[in-house]
């Protein structure tokens, strides 16, 4: 409902002003990134010239980096698979289970959404550490689908707040035994929720840093590579690879969000895990 | 409705493997305090509190983490000072483009943190864009040393990193405001700006709440941003814990520092609970 | 032949006073879809108008128009002679309670009601005694400290009164405040609100879709139909002298009549009596307690009713009267309402009086 134009008074004219400024302001480096991607005379420097495509070229010859692209891929898709086996359970067990330690179990559970990630990342790595497990891309699988059951467990729930109880009660009438209703029912329903939350997971795992920093073994995923480099100077080369980045990401995330929409209204997950919490 | 095989069959994988990959990792954090480190480096498993003594002792441990602390109030501060208006303009006077500036509000939040803040160091660099456009257009004839290496482009960076964050618990309590509460106060004689003051703000504090404590506990704990941007002015509590899990090799203390943050981080979470609950009027 | 507009005018003159609403040729459109046309409507002070009208008729557009949250495409609304239309709504001396009560979660009871008074930075010691004026007056003093959370419906519904009243308008704006409450509450606070208005003694405008409300509360009702005005009269004038077929049948049950008129005769199948009107088509609102079931005893037998013999279909126990379905030897269906008696069947003949066949027009044509 907008307020009707009466109301619009001058108080309120900088609003729009401020939301560009803002607007500015979040996607300005993104752009600068972008655009000296293509800049001939390498990072930084006013105004850009010599627009190339040789940061490009150099990018798709460089095979360490796709190495690690590839190993990050792995990941991923592997720590997807167990935040969405072990989250989706999770979620479940929250709406319909009562058990002794539920609450010590939902914070938990949210706690590596909101802790800094070194923290989680620190943890794990001295529980390999006195495990004597050797860190490798398996230690690095295991910390992000820890840490991300979060994201599937919120968005799960969510997802189950807004599906017709009732339809899940008619299948047990109908004959069907709770694993069929699971599979034949209760899943399906959470189709959107599952997808919304795959792509988030995926996402945030192709990205994250804070946790892999410590449990890292031999082989690279790409945010530490890409830090790897950043650490012996910076090269154009990198602003190529940022802005692939950038447009997987946005297409990922557009990707989410229309999925969403398909759905009513959006649940932001930082809103759901301060509720949840 | 539900038997008790398929309550414990939803219940108990996710269970265990959240003892086993969170409690027990953050347990042994607590224990690696109490232990130290031997010269040939191993771990001894023998109980001290002299991790705990070092870093009261040091100054350095106790500074870093003011700064930290210092830095993260900045950037909560300079968070809601953009996520908020943002948040109010898109909930109130956005009309149908209200969900197009949502969307992209959140891009950014998912684009990649490391390549935000890459971005951000080759602009802010004294051969950056912004140093030589200020060259260019004859506004300054050296670079500005500060924006780089420096607690200020910290704030800067973790700032355009956070808003994000702090924009969307804020977006959606203004969200949960029912319209008929602002008609009502404008029928009872209020303007917009005391509408906003007298129902509008106080209703969205949980929100505020929320979006405060997210962006102050993110960045307190960040060591990325310090890394690339801090330079020696800029170092946070963060980077003194990974450089003592790295080259500086003290387990022992670098997990004392840790659970001190966890500590803190947890009571931030349940102070900033207990006031949304006192704030929350559903 | 009733009128439709002028008994609004009429009772104005009569009273020599001026309106204290004027609204002229107020039009709205959503989009494409237009909401309201051409309405013309004055509202006198001190009395108790009720805008009726199903969903869709345009009654809750045209009450926001007033209290200044939708603005009007054509159109003005005149307060005392001087331009409402253009003040926004927190400079208009009106105020409204709304369908949902929209009471501030955060503040409690009392503070609900100050807020219009702090707003208007009236002295502490005023607002104090106002507010517990108005919370003695709807019954809630003793929930004064209470959060809207924790007070029923009901109740909340009467802290909207009173947060609205408080601040001494010179018009009550009333969205469907007793939809959402249980039947037998919802009788009680029609009297109550009745009695309020009374007391209170300012002018009352209550939208509501239940005509039996309109009909129990209002000095007058409007009938609003697709965003037009149907008709304006008191409750028994639109009942007895429905202007169109529209009217006839929303408010109330009735059977319509069609017949054909020629010489003064109007003939409806096998029916015929005398009218006063001109030759052609014509329709005819006859309500159901108007039609007698004729007792054996055929005695005294008035000479210019009609009668008509019929079966009994159906019979609906309404509590103190059945309501009949009939169908006549001639085919004709029709709606009897009579006192109550258990298993009435067969055979019975029926009549009315000519006069209670009320002639109405057809509703005009909107789209």
């Amino acid at each position: 409902m907008e307020l009707p134009m009466s109301a619009e008074h001058s108080n309120s004219r900088w609003l729009p002003w401020h939301a560009i400024g803002v607007f500015g302001f979040l996607y300005l480096p993104i752009v600068t990134l972008i655009v000296y991607s293509f800049n001939g005379a390498g990072v930084g420097g006013f105004p850009p010239r010599n627009l190339t495509l040789d940061w490009y070229r150099m990018l798709f010859a460089d095979d360490a980096i796709w190495e690690s692209v590839l190993n990050s891929l792995v990941v991923a898709f592997a720590a997807m698979a167990i935040s969405l086996a072990f989250g989706i359970p999770a979620a479940l067990a929250l709406d319909r289970a009562n058990f002794p330690g539920k609450t010590l179990f939902r914070r938990l559970v949210l706690l590596p959404l909101i802790l800094p990630g070194i923290i989680t990342g620190l943890s794990l790595l001295m529980l390999f550490r006195e495990a004597d497990v050797k860190l490798s891309l398996l230690t690095i699988v295991l910390g992000h689908g820890t840490a991300l059951i979060s994201v599937a467990t919120t968005e799960v729930f969510a997802g189950l707040q807004k599906m017709d109880r009732a339809q899940e009660e008619a299948s047990l009438d109908l004959g069907a035994n709770y694993w069929q209703t699971f599979w034949r029912i209760t899943i399906p329903n959470l189709r959107l929720s599952i997808i919304g939350a795959a792509l988030l997971i995926f996402t945030l795992s192709m990205d994250e840093i804070a946790v892999s920093f410590f449990l890292i073994g031999r082989d690279n995923t790409l945010p530490l590579e890409i830090w790897g480099r950043l650490r012996r100077g910076i090269t154009p080369e990198i602003n190529a690879i940022s802005s692939i980045i950038f447009v997987f990401s946005l297409i990922a995330i557009v990707g989410w969000y229309r999925l969403r929409m398909g759905s009513e209204a959006v649940p932001e997950i930082v809103t759901e895990v301060v509720k949840a919490a | 409705m539900f038997s008790r095989a398929y309550k414990a069959a939803i219940t108990l994988p996710p269970l265990l493997w959240v003892v086993a990959f969170l409690l027990m990792p953050y347990a042994l954090l607590f224990c690696y305090s109490f232990w130290s480190v031997s010269p040939s480096q191993t771990i001894v498993h023998a109980w001290t509190l002299d991790n705990y003594r070092e870093l009261f002792r040091v100054n350095v441990y106790l500074q870093t983490l003011f700064r930290s602390m210092w830095i993260a109030a900045r950037v909560m501060i300079f968070s809601l000072l953009l996520g908020y208006p943002l948040a109010y303009f898109l909930s109130f006077y956005a009309g149908v483009r209200k969900d197009l500036f949502y969307q992209l509000v959140i891009i950014p939040l998912w684009v990649s943190y490391l390549v935000r803040a890459y971005a951000w160091k080759t602009i802010l660099g004294s051969d950056g864009v912004l140093n030589t456009l200020l060259q260019y257009v004859h506004l300054t004839k050296h670079p500005l040393e500060f924006l780089l290496y420096s607690p200020f482009a910290v704030v800067l960076t973790l700032t355009h990193i956070y808003t994000p964050f702090a924009f969307l618990p804020i977006y959606a309590s203004l969200e949960h405001i029912p319209r008929n509460l602002v008609e009502a106060s404008h029928d009872l004689g209020a303007s917009p700006l005391q509408t906003f003051w007298r129902v509008v703000f106080p209703l969205s504090i949980p929100g505020v709440l929320a979006g405060a404590t997210f962006a102050f506990v993110l960045s307190f704990g960040d060591f990325l941003a310090p890394l690339l941007l801090g330079g020696p002015s800029g170092i946070m509590i963060s980077n003194i814990v990974v450089s003592l899990f790295g080259a500086a090799y003290n387990w022992p203390l670098g997990a004392a520092i840790s659970f001190c943050m966890l500590l803190l981080v947890l009571a931030l979470l349940l102070l900033s609970e207990k006031l949304e609950k006192k704030w929350s009027f559903r | 032949m009733t009128t439709i507009t002028e008994p609004a005018l009429a009772r104005s003159s009569e009273s020599g006073m001026r309106p204290l609403l004027d609204i002229r040729n107020i039009a709205k459109s959503f989009g494409k879809n237009p909401v309201l046309r051409n309405i013309c409507l004055q509202i006198a002070e001190g009395e108790f108008l009720t805008i009726l009208g199903e969903s869709g008729s345009g009654k809750t557009t045209l009450l926001r128009i007033i209290a200044g949250f939708e603005s009007a495409d054509a159109g003005e609304i005149l307060m005392e002679s001087e331009r409402l239309d253009l003040l926004p709504p927190y400079r208009r001396r009106v105020n409204t309670v709304f369908q949902q009560y929209a009471l501030f979660p955060h503040l409690s009871v009392e503070d609900n009601v100050a807020y219009g008074l702090r707003v208007a930075k009236l002295p502490k010691a005023e607002i104090a005694a106002r507010v517990s004026e108005s919370l003695g007056m709807v019954k809630m003093s003793t929930f004064a400290g209470a959060k809207p959370a924790n007070i029923s419906g009901g109740q909340q519904q009467r802290v909207a009164l009173a947060r609205a009243l408080v601040n001494r308008p010179r018009l009550l704006l009333l969205d469907e405040p007793l939809s959402a409450l249980d039947a037998n509450l919802r009788r009680q606070m029609q009297v109550e609100l009745k009695s309020l208005q009374r007391e209170v003694g300012i002018s009352f405008v209550f939208v509501t879709h239940d005509q039996e409300e309109a009909m129990v509360m209002s000095d007058r009702i409007a009938l609003l139909r697709k965003g037009g005005m149907e008709q304006v009269a008191s409750p028994r004038e639109i009942y007895s002298r429905p202007a169109t077929a529209y009217t006839a049948q929303f408010i109330g049950h009735t059977n319509l009549l069609r017949g054909e008129v020629r010489t003064g005769i109007a003939r409806c199948h096998s029916l015929s009596w005398r009218v006063e009107l001109p030759d052609g088509q014509a329709l005819f609102s006859l309500r159901p307690e108007n039609i007698r079931v004729v007792g054996s005893a055929t005695g005294n037998l008035e000479t210019n009713f009609v009668r008509v013999r019929g079966t009994i279909q159906q019979q609906a126990f309404h509590g103190a009267t059945d309501l009949l379905q009939i169908v006549c030897d001639d085919g004709l269906s029709l709606s009897v309402r009579t006192a109550t008696r258990e298993n009435r069947q067969g055979e019975v003949l029926l009549e009315f009086s000519p006069a209670d066949a009320v002639p109405v027009r057809e509703s005009l044509d909107r789209n």
